[in-house]
């Protein structure tokens, strides 16, 4: 019987990790999977353990040269220098032992989550420990090493044939999904997130289209520092509905990094628990009504590990699974056996205390600039229409 | 930077001895605005704009003749224009564009064209200086405006091994002692940087938008 979806998941996913003070760290991982456990929504039987990816697959989106000195540079061969042209041994991206090892292992979980998908073992599936969406062809970017959903959407061309959407909502832009598929008419990336005037990468404006056969398949969504909730939301709701009706994919691979949060320190956007509450649930419906219900979930940013990851992934799990959304306080075993690890203080409940912040002095303006955003970004689907 | 790194070198242009309606052909096929006429030679000697065709056209429900569109170049164009030399930098160009409220100018050596410049390309160039061509942070400072503060800032990228893809410096609209520093820089994660750099006792804004503070 088909399974209504699966949770990828080994501990060694863990193994991907830059120091003890890097920010990106998949202790989320850990943190997220218990507190599901600990409201009975995960259970050993939905949990599907990861694979490493082989050197063919990850050659799907990277260079033969990149992926080698990967190796060497995670088995201490090569010197900091030396790899500098790869963007690795760099404050964001520093070599660690065996860095290929557990870089293969998180493409390997995504090719995993493909799989059930795409074999009808599972509807849904979900990985959170992928969604490294800036690593390029040959180059280590942004805390990501290799690109599974890249990997996963060449994988998914060569072995399944279909068209596949991408969209992404993690606060920085989706830059090397979007670059690796700018050609290509079969593959539409959609990225929503805060503009690149001051935020990493810097790229994803409204202009970025597509290219030659590719043009109008690659859509951006730069919303303003401090854009909050409501502006936020309106702006997924129309941007994903219009994509989808407009490319009618036949799976989809959402990136789910939880970094637009208030508490994230890395970014500006001022969003609350409520984003994470609505994100999933769209996306699972428009799953269902335009690709049979094949939705594979990766995860992504997300550097508040404490507050907010663990919560807003959770969702994507329980809205796969049908389940209504967790609300109230959370479990007490699970906020006693993590608190003392945690440098702040729990938010002891599924929703964001209100108000979270300060009111934000220009919120009109900025709700006004991002409608005005959302306008010339959908220009191209609009006019077709009339 | 200079105009022979940016020019147009492939320049469609007309004789004198050419019509109007031909000039009208070439910028639509073209979709270009701007004709620089040359002799058989290719020596410069005039310009034809699209606002000085549309100017000099009648309504197309009036010219049964097509006199206009049968007059030749060398009766309607600017003789003797606005002129650049490919070793101008772009600086020159871009005030001579912005003071002689004109949009292109013709690029001459040895009284032969050999390029065009036009504001669009001026634009694209400030596009590439002020964008990401690489994947980037920027991260605004507010400094004193006195000698050696680019420095000590400088060392602070070093120190994080943190490779600056570019630096601009403006004015600062508020107060007249102090310059805004804007630094891209190819790190996803500044805040190290950040708190380095106030520790030094610099004014970080980032995000810097007026009206709000962090």
């Amino acid at each position: 019987m088909m399974k209504n979806a699966v949770f990828i998941y080994s501990p060694e996913q863990l193994g991907y990790k830059f120091s003890d003070s890097h920010p990106f760290n998949h202790k989320r991982l850990l943190l997220t999977m218990d507190l599901l456990k600990s409201i009975g929504a995960l259970s050993d039987d939905d949990i599907i353990p990861a694979r490493v990816a082989t050197d063919e697959e990850i050659a799907l989106g990277h260079d033969v040269k990149y992926i080698d000195t990967v190796k060497k540079a995670g088995h201490g061969l090569l010197t900091p220098q030396q790899c500098e042209m790869y963007g690795i041994g760099t404050e964001d991206t520093p070599i660690f032992t065996n860095m290929h090892e557990a870089s293969a292992l998180l493409v390997g979980s995504t090719l995993q989550a493909v799989d059930y998908v795409m074999q009808g073992k599972s509807r849904h599936a979900l990985n959170l420990g992928g969604g490294l969406h800036h690593g390029f062809h040959g180059r280590a970017s942004g805390f990501c090493i290799y690109n599974d959903s890249t990997v996963a959407i060449r994988y998914i061309q060569e072995k399944y044939n279909a068209r596949v959407l991408y969209i992404d909502t993690d606060a920085h832009h989706g830059d090397g999904v979007q670059w690796a598929f700018y050609d290509d008419p079969n593959v539409c990336t959609l990225s929503i997130h805060e503009t690149g005037r001051y935020l990493f990468p810097g790229t994803g404006n409204v202009t970025e289209r597509g290219n030659g056969q590719g043009y109008g398949t690659s859509f951006n969504f730069p919303i303003d520092a401090f854009t909050e909730d409501e502006s936020f939301l309106m702006i997924y709701e129309q941007a994903v509905r219009e994509v989808f009706d407009y490319f009618k994919p036949d799976v989809v691979i959402t990136q789910n990094g939880a970094d637009a949060h208030y508490f994230d320190p890395l970014t500006h956007l001022y969003g609350t628990m409520k984003i994470y509450q609505e994100i999933p649930k769209l996306a699972h419906k428009l799953a269902h009504d335009y690709c049979d219900g094949k939705w594979i979930a990766v995860g992504g940013g997300g550097y508040d590990i404490w507050r907010v990851v663990p919560r807003a992934w959770s969702f994507i799990w329980t809205e796969m699974n049908d389940l209504p959304c967790p609300s109230g306080p959370l479990p007490t075993q699970w906020l006693e056996r993590w608190q003392s690890h945690s440098p702040v203080p729990f938010i002891p409940t599924w929703e964001d205390p209100t108000p979270l912040y300060e009111p934000i002095p220009r919120k009109a303006e900025i709700e006004e600039k991002n409608a005005q955003m959302l306008m010339k970004a959908l220009h191209i689907i609009r006019n077709e229409h009339r | 930077m200079i105009i022979e790194e940016i020019m147009n070198k492939d320049v469609y242009s007309l004789l004198p001895s050419n019509t109007v309606k031909d000039a009208i052909q070439l910028m639509k096929e073209k979709q270009i605005r701007h004709l620089p006429i040359v002799d058989n030679r290719n020596f410069l000697v005039g310009i034809i704009t699209q606002h000085d065709l549309k100017n000099i056209l009648p309504s197309s429900l009036h010219d049964h003749e097509q006199i206009t569109y049968n007059t030749t170049l060398d009766k309607i164009m600017i003789k003797d224009p606005l002129i650049g030399h490919p070793l101008d930098s772009i600086e020159d160009i871009a005030l001579t564009l912005y003071e002689s409220k004109i949009s292109c100018l013709p690029i001459v050596t040895g009284g032969k064209l050999v390029g065009i410049v036009t504001t669009t390309d001026l634009l694209y160039t400030y596009i590439e200086l002020t964008g990401a061509n690489k994947p980037s942070s920027k991260i605004d400072i507010k400094v004193t405006d006195k000698p050696g503060i680019l420095s000590n800032i400088a060392e602070v990228f070093k120190k994080h091994k943190a490779n600056v893809l570019s630096v601009l410096v403006y004015p600062d609209a508020d107060d007249a002692n102090s310059k805004i520093l804007s630094i891209r820089v190819q790190i996803i994660n500044p805040l190290l940087i950040i708190e380095d750099l106030r520790k030094e006792g610099f004014h970080v804004l980032w995000p810097n938008l007026p009206g709000i503070e962090l």
